[in-house]
């Protein structure tokens, strides 16, 4: 089997389990993310693929090889650090090039391969630099760099890019995403951004604060598809509604009954159930109107970003987010009556 | 944290304090003893004042450029075995557990509070003839009869290190505590075992460190007094022997004076060419 499998993994430390049962397939050359809170697990988890924990149950397998006992020295991973841990003693060239070292490779082969490796990260002739001369961006790209350097067979990003402001995140996530599919190297990725997650990922590990994992899909399964209540709560803004299942397939919300299109499997007549919408997909009506899926209320904040605008409406005690462009901004303010559309298609019923 | 510059007259009151300390206590006695290590000596009397540099001509003898030499020596041989011994076992210290840290750190401590008298006594009976630890190595059969080896050098290196330890430890724990376990961890999955990772990352980035802590213990050592003239033969004395000896058996204060000024220059000398090799670092970086 290529790739990396990880079978029914579990960690204790101590009476505390940090990672309960993850069974998960990671192909060659794909982007993996495990996305979670914080305290889900989600590093201790990428900490036993490299090596750095052992896992107090389960296999991991890497191309069929059983690497669970295998010391993280001998793995041959790259790992990218949340703290970087550029090592403070050495130059630019020297952190790049340790791998090599270690490996007795010449030092006219090791000056090649640092300069190439510079060239891949758009930092050429930095070589010669203190690590603390460098900005956080480009620490950023020397920690990777010299995690490429001995071409990994896995390559681990434990929040990578955390550190950095936000402006300069979003380009790094970009870039980061381009460089891996450039290599073709199979990667997994740690963050608790779920946007970072959607940018860059081929497939989402969504893991929750009970340390298991919750759903894994592309991202936009997981967007549009979310597993239960915590996967639509975490990846984006979503309306929660609490409801209930009715004998006709209809949802009663509050004093409302809503048309929906698919209902989970084994879903049974009169049990609750939780109703998730996505903001951007509820129109909302000047004024009190009738009509399927309806729900008149009155506007209670207008959240005007300027690239977006967000709606909060009151409709009979439930709290409701719409979304839109500036384009189909509807001419509502604080105060007035507005009805919210929750189209059938777009109510995704969980269960509760 | 930038401190804030004092202003009026209360802040400035509250500066007065550690100038007078420093005053009180380090300066007016330093100045003291400068000015007695020029003064002449009065033999049956105390020293007479007025102004000679007899003293410092009289420091360049055979016996004490031996004596000064010796001392050195054994506190940078001392200095090099503990921080060689203390390093790695600082690092291990500060990878366990908070609570069993504590436990060795109160281990450490209380050896500090032990008088050099006592360790000193202890060790030359742990290294006698009649009750040393040689018996116990006859009867594991690795020797054939006790042996005496107190006093002598190894015992004087013995006691001395043994007294220099647990500083060295406390000297060492701060900038150990404070590397990011990131560090070693990187490494390793870079390919280095944890053998190679302790000598190429964890010494290599703590090299400042391993320098302070080298002086600092080197200069401690510098004040043995009382564990030479226990452990050691007469020829293993230190400086701080032979200036006690001209100040309280020979009633020379000021030719110990002029020993215990040159004393302190050569020793400043030193402490300062390796606090300058060791803020050297690759790379240019500051």
């Amino acid at each position: 089997m290529p790739g990396l499998f990880l079978e029914k993994i579990e960690k204790r430390f101590g009476g505390v389990v940090a990672v309960r049962d993850v069974t998960l397939e990671v192909p060659h050359g794909r982007l993996v993310c495990f996305l979670g809170p914080s305290g889900c697990g989600k590093t201790t988890l990428l900490r036993m693929i490299a090596g750095l924990e052992r896992p107090s149950r389960g296999r991991i397998l890497l191309d069929g090889e059983d690497i669970t006992d295998q010391p993280a020295h001998r793995r041959r991973f790259g790992m990218v650090f949340q703290s970087l841990a550029l090592f403070p003693h050495l130059t630019v060239a020297e952190n790049i090039a340790y791998s090599l070292r270690i490996r007795n490779v010449p030092a006219a082969e090791r000056r090649r391969r640092s300069e190439e490796l510079l060239e891949l990260v758009r930092l050429p002739g930095y070589g010669g630099r203190g690590v603390s001369q460098l900005s956080g961006g480009q620490r950023q790209r020397v920690a990777i760099a010299r995690a490429l350097a001995i071409e990994p067979r896995l390559f681990l990003l434990d929040e990578p890019l955390s550190a950095l402001d936000a402006k300069l995140r979003e380009e790094m996530q970009l870039e980061l995403r381009l460089l891996q599919q450039r290599l073709g190297i199979t990667t997994i990725l740690v963050t608790h951004d779920q946007r970072e997650a959607m940018t860059m990922a081929d497939w989402i590990v969504v893991m929750g604060t009970d340390n298991r994992v919750h759903q894994t899909g592309t991202p936009l399964e997981i967007y549009r598809r979310p597993a239960d209540a915590f996967v639509a709560g975490f990846i984006g803004t979503s309306n929660l509604l609490p409801g209930r299942l009715g004998e006709d397939g209809r949802v009663t919300v509050g004093r409302v009954t809503l048309r929906v299109e698919a209902l989970p499997a084994g879903a049974l007549p009169g049990c609750a159930v939780t109703l998730s919408v996505r903001p951007e997909e509820i129109p909302v009506l000047p004024g009190e109107t009738a009509g399927e899926n309806h729900l008149p209320g009155r506007v209670t904040f207008v959240r005007d970003v300027g690239s977006s605008v967000e709606i909060h409406l009151d409709c009979g005690g439930m709290a409701i987010v719409s979304a839109s462009t500036p384009k189909n901004r509807p001419a509502l303010r604080q105060g007035d009556a507005a009805t919210a559309v929750l189209p059938p298609a777009a109510c995704v019923v969980l269960a509760a | 944290m930038i401190a804030e510059r004092p202003q009026g007259a209360l802040a400035r009151l509250t500066l007065l304090y550690p100038a007078a300390v420093l005053l009180v206590f380090f300066v007016i006695p330093f100045g003291i003893m400068l000015a007695v290590s020029f003064f002449r000596r009065e033999p049956g009397g105390f020293y007479l004042v007025e102004f000679s540099l007899a003293n410092y001509g009289n420091l360049f003898t055979a016996l004490f450029g031996r004596v000064l030499a010796f001392s050195l020596l054994i506190s940078a041989f001392c200095a090099l075995l503990c921080v060689a011994a203390g390093f790695p076992f600082t690092y291990l210290l500060t990878r366990m557990p908070r609570r069993r840290q504590v436990v060795w750190l109160v281990i450490l401590v209380s050896v500090l509070s032990l008088s050099a008298v006592i360790v000193a006594f202890a060790w030359s009976i742990m290294l006698s003839q009649t009750a040393g630890v040689s018996n116990l190595f006859v009867r594991l059969g690795l020797l054939d009869r006790p042996q005496s080896w107190s006093p002598g050098f190894w015992a004087l290196t013995c006691g001395m290190c043994y007294v220099a330890f647990p500083y060295t430890v406390l000297v060492l724990y701060p900038p150990l505590a404070r590397l990011d376990p990131h560090l070693p961890e990187a490494a390793r999955t870079l390919g280095a075992s944890p053998l190679v990772t302790f000598f190429t990352v964890i010494v290599g980035s703590l090299r400042s460190a391993i320098v302070a802590a080298l002086v600092m213990v080197f200069a401690f050592n510098l004040g043995t007094y009382l564990i030479p003239q226990i452990l050691g033969k007469p020829q293993h004395w230190t400086l701080s022997v032979l200036i006690t000896d001209e100040a309280i058996y020979r009633s020379n204060l000021p030719l110990a004076a002029a020993m215990a000024v040159f004393f302190m220059g050569v020793s400043l000398a030193l402490v300062g060419m390796a606090m300058l090799g060791g803020r050297r670092r690759p790379g240019g970086a500051a």
